[in-house]
């Protein structure tokens, strides 16, 4: 039986950039022994020599004519920022303060 | 006027025996009467509907020749951008969002003069098999309303099927759209991956989304089918190739010596009984009608449900880190110099739903370093395996089929707790999605256990789509005229609950 602590289970959601409650951490904690029993069945089978499918079509380089085309207008593009400066896209500080 | 096809809807617009602007109008009163009880739709936009209906009256007057679904009502899953018109893949983390581009599917529909009555709920990211995972409450199942109508393309499906559109647009990652549309008594094909353009598809799993129809019959899935395949240079992954001839085989119909293989390990166990029995008559019929029917054996079939709970939650890991509150959605816990870091996590928190962070999570710790081989390589050597059986399986039958759902529709609320139970529901139609190929859903009949609709599943190689409707349309004649009529013509009036 396969189980994730409520810890293991807080940094999987601090490198998802998720801040989780504790209540939600705990339910995490709790089915995901579960659902990690079922999908570890693909261990079950022997894959030595099998090759991997990243996508189901074997495409490669797949490149368009490199001309001009329209594209859509600044204030279009940031029609739908939570917030904007000089038509840029405004964000939160970035940086620490003492940095 | 709303209980005819689309196909005999856009027949008498042609003949001018009716006015878009009408029929428009009538699925609009439809909605208006309905949808309080269904709640297939998030956004219903009148005004926009009527504007292009006004416009494909004018160009039928003027005598312009337009496409086979011109000024028919159609319902768009909110997964698909449609510029100014809100669209929320069913997340609180884009509400108010109105995108400023049309996806290509919307762009095509729009070329083709189909009206787009409005945007209809889905699980949230189109992350579930039954629409309660929606960030704005679940749609209920015209033939039950205390009953799911399936999932994630729900609400789609659940409109069709209520006469509140008679075609819509869904995407089946898992089974997203025949499964809703074996649960609704409609017909649902999620088309060869890459035949229809993915861009502004909003992603969840990328090497698995795909776009497709819904309809109330064979002939109005494929002409809708057709306006919306094609190649785009917007999209990478699209097929470079002619569209498969869908609507010829829908009005062809035609099982003579066609090869049908039954997938062994698709059928049997875990399949509710009424379901079984409607399959096998379905299969019976299909005898009775030419076809000849053999047994296929596809052993890898068996972990299916395991590689796509892994493949599918890893590229949504991915995908949805689009989601950081700079650029467009939601932001919460801005100001009093709060980091961006800190305003990413807290709008992720506050923006995404229950399973969309269980799927991100899961999808976190299997591609994270020392799981990695163990879970997502694994997977992606399974996906080998099921592409492996599909080949040897199709050099033994033209097509394959087994029921779409091992259940017909459950109660709202009765898996919502379990998300494995919930999962299980996928089980027969993943591997469509993980090899990359087409399948449809269509009426099988109803459970003698709970009088609810079946779906019969027949699956094709990629681009191959349209031996599913030359089947499809046989199958569908035989049993229509079985049933004396559609089986949709046995569903109950709007308000009964079961």
């Amino acid at each position: 039986m396969s189980s994730l602590s409520r810890d293991e289970v807080a940094k999987l959601a601090a490198l998802a950039r998720i801040e989780m409650t504790e209540a939600e951490l705990l339910e995490l904690s709790s089915q995901f022994g579960m659902i990690l029993d079922a999908v570890a069945r693909v261990q079950e089978v022997d894959l030595s020599g099998v090759k991997a499918t990243s996508h189901p079509q074997p495409l490669e380089n797949v490149a368009r004519p490199d001309v001009v085309a329209p594209s859509l207008s600044p204030e279009a593009a940031l029609s739908g920022a939570p917030a904007q400066e000089e038509s840029r896209f405004q964000v939160p500080q970035i940086l620490g303060e003492a940095e | 006027m709303i209980h005819a096809t689309a196909a005999e809807m856009a027949k008498a617009l042609a003949a001018k025996e009716i006015s878009s602007v009408d029929l428009t109008k009538a699925h609009l009163d439809r909605i208006a009467e309905v949808d309080s009880q269904v709640k297939a739709f998030l956004h219903v936009d009148a005004d926009g509907a009527l504007a292009q209906a006004q416009a494909v009256d004018e160009k039928i007057a003027s005598g312009q020749t337009l496409s086979p679904l011109a000024g028919v009502p159609l319902a768009l899953k909110d997964v698909l951008t449609q510029q100014g018109v809100p669209t929320t893949a069913g997340s609180k983390i884009l509400q108010g969002w109105r995108p400023p581009y049309d996806s290509t599917v919307v762009a095509k529909l729009k070329a083709a003069g189909v009206v787009i009555v409005g945007k209809t709920n889905m699980d949230e990211f189109a992350m579930g098999s039954s629409t309660e995972n929606s960030g704005y409450g679940p749609t209920f199942n015209p033939w039950d309303l205390s009953r799911t109508p399936g999932g994630s393309s729900g609400g789609s499906a659940a409109a069709v099927s209520a006469y509140e559109a008679p075609i819509a647009i869904g995407s089946d990652t898992g089974g997203s759209i025949r499964q809703p549309a074996a649960l609704t008594g409609i017909v649902g094909v999620r088309p060869t991956y890459g035949a229809v353009s993915r861009f502004g598809l909003i992603a969840y799993s990328s090497s698995l989304d795909q776009a497709g129809p819904f309809g109330r019959t064979v002939l109005d899935t494929a002409l809708l089918h057709e306006i919306i395949s094609g190649h785009d240079p917007k999209d990478a992954t699209s097929i470079s190739a002619p569209v498969p001839a869908v609507v010829h085989a829908a009005r062809n119909g035609d099982v003579k010596g066609v090869k049908i293989g039954v997938i062994k390990q698709l059928q049997g166990e875990g399949y509710q009984k009424g379901v079984q029995a409607r399959f096998d008559e379905s299969l019976q019929t299909l005898a009775s009608l030419g076809a000849e029917i053999v047994e296929v054996d596809c052993p890898s079939f068996e972990y299916a449900l395991a590689a796509y709970y892994l493949i599918a939650p890893s590229e949504c890991s991915s995908n949805l880190a689009r989601f950081d509150a700079m650029r467009y959605g939601l932001r919460t816990g801005d100001g009093q110099g709060a980091s961006a870091e800190s305003v990413m996590s807290k709008t992720r928190d506050a923006g995404f739903g229950r399973e969309v962070k269980r799927r991100i999570i899961l999808g976190t710790y299997a591609l994270s370093s020392g799981y990695y081989d163990a879970y997502y390589g694994s997977a992606q050597k399974i996906r080998t395996l099921i592409i492996q059986d599909y080949a040897k399986a199709f050099t033994q039958a033209d097509v394959l089929v087994s029921p779409t759902a091992p259940t017909t529709a459950y109660k709202i609320g009765e898996k919502v707790d379990d998300p494995m139970a919930m999962y299980l529901g996928d089980v027969a139609t993943i591997p469509v999605n993980l090899a990359g190929i087409c399948g449809m859903s269509l009426p099988a009949g109803l459970a003698d256990e709970d009088n609810l609709p079946v779906g019969f599943q027949i699956m094709a190689p990629a681009m191959q789509d349209q031996r599913l409707y030359q089947v499809g349309a046989a199958l569908e004649a035989a049993l229509n005229s079985k049933w004396g009529g559609p089986l949709l013509a046995k569903a109950p009036a709007l308000g009964g609950v079961k």
